[in-house]
């Protein structure tokens, strides 16, 4: 079995009296995608913030290539470099192009020349079919290119992992498929990447595993076509057959 | 003011095109009538400007007071007599001005940016720069142009300033530099936290991040502000002739000593308003509300 590149042991997250994390247990191995599904509020967003160190968490471990990040005393601005996120809102900077926020932490954070990482940044932007668009500001490129490039910028770094924070349901409907077709294009390099999500069908098919998250706890992981098609927990009975209502599925 | 474009006309066959190729008489219809409408409303806006102004002059004009009020304010041999000492004691209010200026842009930047920090090791700063806002904010700048100005001479400390055009701006720049940090730190809070979020995943440092991504959007966004606190000091240099400088205002005071006549003072109010009036024109336009003069 191919080693972790991603483990959570007993993670815990309140944010004053909320208790929004009671102790996660996660391994993602390398090449490996894990989809997280849980209701809104349930902890999908806090929990890549704190594998990203954007949050601290108050006790158990993250471990990064084997490796304790959430220690105080390893430096958080190194482990984001080895990781990246897309967040739900894009986050794009405004004051700069589709290129400059690709190319802004080649260069200040990995120490690539302009040229450099202009040429890479050029080439994924491409890739994820945004040629000719580099010198747009975020406010002249609708949704689904704005999350294409937020999806370029976090992988310019080549992350070892990418943590992906439901990224197309900012979206209109009609955009949703260019923004999936760039995660499965990364998916089948063999990214590492956990994928909070609403969008079931896509987790079924890119996942190699789901994790469902619920008040706290993975209350139910495996197989797609497990827990999705045959979920033993009520918990997770209830969370899909409400998504089927509401015409999610 | 819409300006139609000269449209070809096709004879017969005008209105049974498709609506792009040609104007459709409705349409010219209606924008004739806007462009009545228009002609109407900037009318009464100016016979309205007429009136107004007009009567007002017509009032002051008939005072019992206006011959000498006129002879007083308005003499234009003083005038021609004093305006080229006053504007030479003019440039020494810019050049002031512009030094202050830059002054209070940095320092106001390095207080906000210090207010904003996170580190405890800063805590210190921090508290000097909450202070140091809260005191220089807090007291009337004529105050502060007292204070530094017979103040500090009075210690005789040697390697202090003693020349009241430094002190004086000093002074200003104590005063400016307050309310400037706080237009910044305004600035600086009005980022999405989002921002600061992203930029950390990339991996950029809190330096970075507040160099690259805060304060670009930041500085954007108080320019308006900034320009607004311009034209403030831009008059409150006046204030240093309270220690004697020969600046404009202290010139036209000194002649109006001498002829007993005002318009001295007229010639100085008229050179701020030669840099406080594009100053603040340039505010407007970078912030105003349409439909205001610009
Ligand atoms: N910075 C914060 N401060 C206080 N409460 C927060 C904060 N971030 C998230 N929460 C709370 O934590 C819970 C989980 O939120 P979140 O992780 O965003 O859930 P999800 O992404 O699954 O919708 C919610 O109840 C939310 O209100
Ligand atoms: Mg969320």
């Amino acid at each position: 079995m191919a080693a972790p590149v991603l483990e959570l042991r007993g993670v815990t997250k309140a944010f004053g009296e909320r208790q929004v994390l009671r102790g996660i247990d996660l391994t993602v191995t390398e090449h490996e995608a894990i989809a997280l599904i849980g209701a809104s509020g349930s902890g999908k967003s806090t929990l890549l913030r704190c594998i990203d160190l954007l949050e601290e968490i108050d006790d158990g471990d993250v471990l990064l290539d084997g490796e304790v990040i959430t220690d105080p005393s390893v430096d958080p601005v190194a482990v984001r470099r080895r990781l990246g996120l897309v967040f739900q809102a894009y986050n794009l900077f405004p004051h700069l192009t589709a290129l400059q926020n690709v190319v802004l932490g080649e260069m200040r954070a990995h120490g690539v020349s302009r040229a450099e990482a202009e040429e890479s940044g050029r080439a994924l932007l491409a890739r994820f079919g945004l040629a000719g668009r580099e010198d747009d500001r975020p406010d002249n490129l609708s949704g689904g290119q704005q999350q294409r490039v937020a999806i370029a910028r976090a992988f310019s770094g080549r992350p070892r992992a990418l943590l992906l924070d439901e990224v197309t349901s900012a979206l209109d409907p009609e955009l949703v498929g260019e923004v999936l077709a760039a995660v499965r294009d990364l998916k089948g390099e063999g990214l590492t990447m956990v994928i909070a999500t609403h969008e079931m069908s896509f987790a079924r098919e890119v996942a190699d595993e789901v994790a469902f998250l619920h008040e706290g706890r993975i209350v139910e992981a495996g197989p797609p076509a497990k827990v999705l098609g045959e979920p033993e927990r009520p918990e997770t009975r209830r969370f899909l057959s409400r998504l089927l209502e509401a015409g999610r599925i | 003011m819409v300006r139609l474009r000269a449209v070809p006309r096709r004879g017969q066959n005008r209105g049974r095109l498709s609506a792009a190729a040609v104007i459709s008489d409705r349409r010219l219809e209606r924008e004739a009538a806007k462009r009545r409408q228009e002609r109407r409303s900037q009318g009464i806006a100016a016979a309205s400007t007429i009136i107004v102004l007009g009567g007002l002059a017509a009032w002051i004009l008939s005072s019992p007071g206006w011959p000498e009020v006129r002879e007083l304010f308005f003499n234009w041999e003083v005038f021609k007599e004093a305006f080229p000492e006053v504007l030479d004691g003019f440039w020494l209010d810019v050049k002031l001005f512009v030094l202050v200026e830059i002054a209070v842009l940095i320092l106001g930047l390095a207080i906000a940016l210090i207010r904003t920090s996170r580190g405890a090791a800063l805590f210190p700063l921090r508290l000097l720069a909450a202070v140091w806002v809260d005191l220089f904010r807090g007291i009337p700048t004529i105050l502060l142009v007292y204070l530094v100005g017979f103040g500090v001479p009075a210690l005789r400390l040697s390697g202090l300033p003693t020349d009241p055009v430094v002190l004086g701006g000093i002074a200003l720049g104590l005063s400016y530099s307050a309310y400037v940090a706080e237009v910044y730190r305004a600035g600086i809070r009005s980022v999405h936290r989002g921002q600061r979020d992203a930029a950390l995943a990339v991996g950029l440092t809190e330096t970075q991040t507040m160099r690259h991504v805060i304060l670009p959007q930041a500085i954007r966004r108080v320019v308006p502000p900034l320009l607004n606190d311009f034209v403030a000091l831009q008059k409150d240099v006046a204030l240093v002739s309270i220690l004697g400088p020969l600046e404009a205002f202290r010139l036209a005071q000194i002649f109006q000593g001498e002829t007993f006549n005002y318009t001295p003072l007229i010639a100085a109010a008229l050179l701020y308003l030669a840099v406080t009036v594009p100053l603040a024109r340039l505010v407007d336009r970078m912030g105003g509300a349409p439909g205001e003069v610009r």
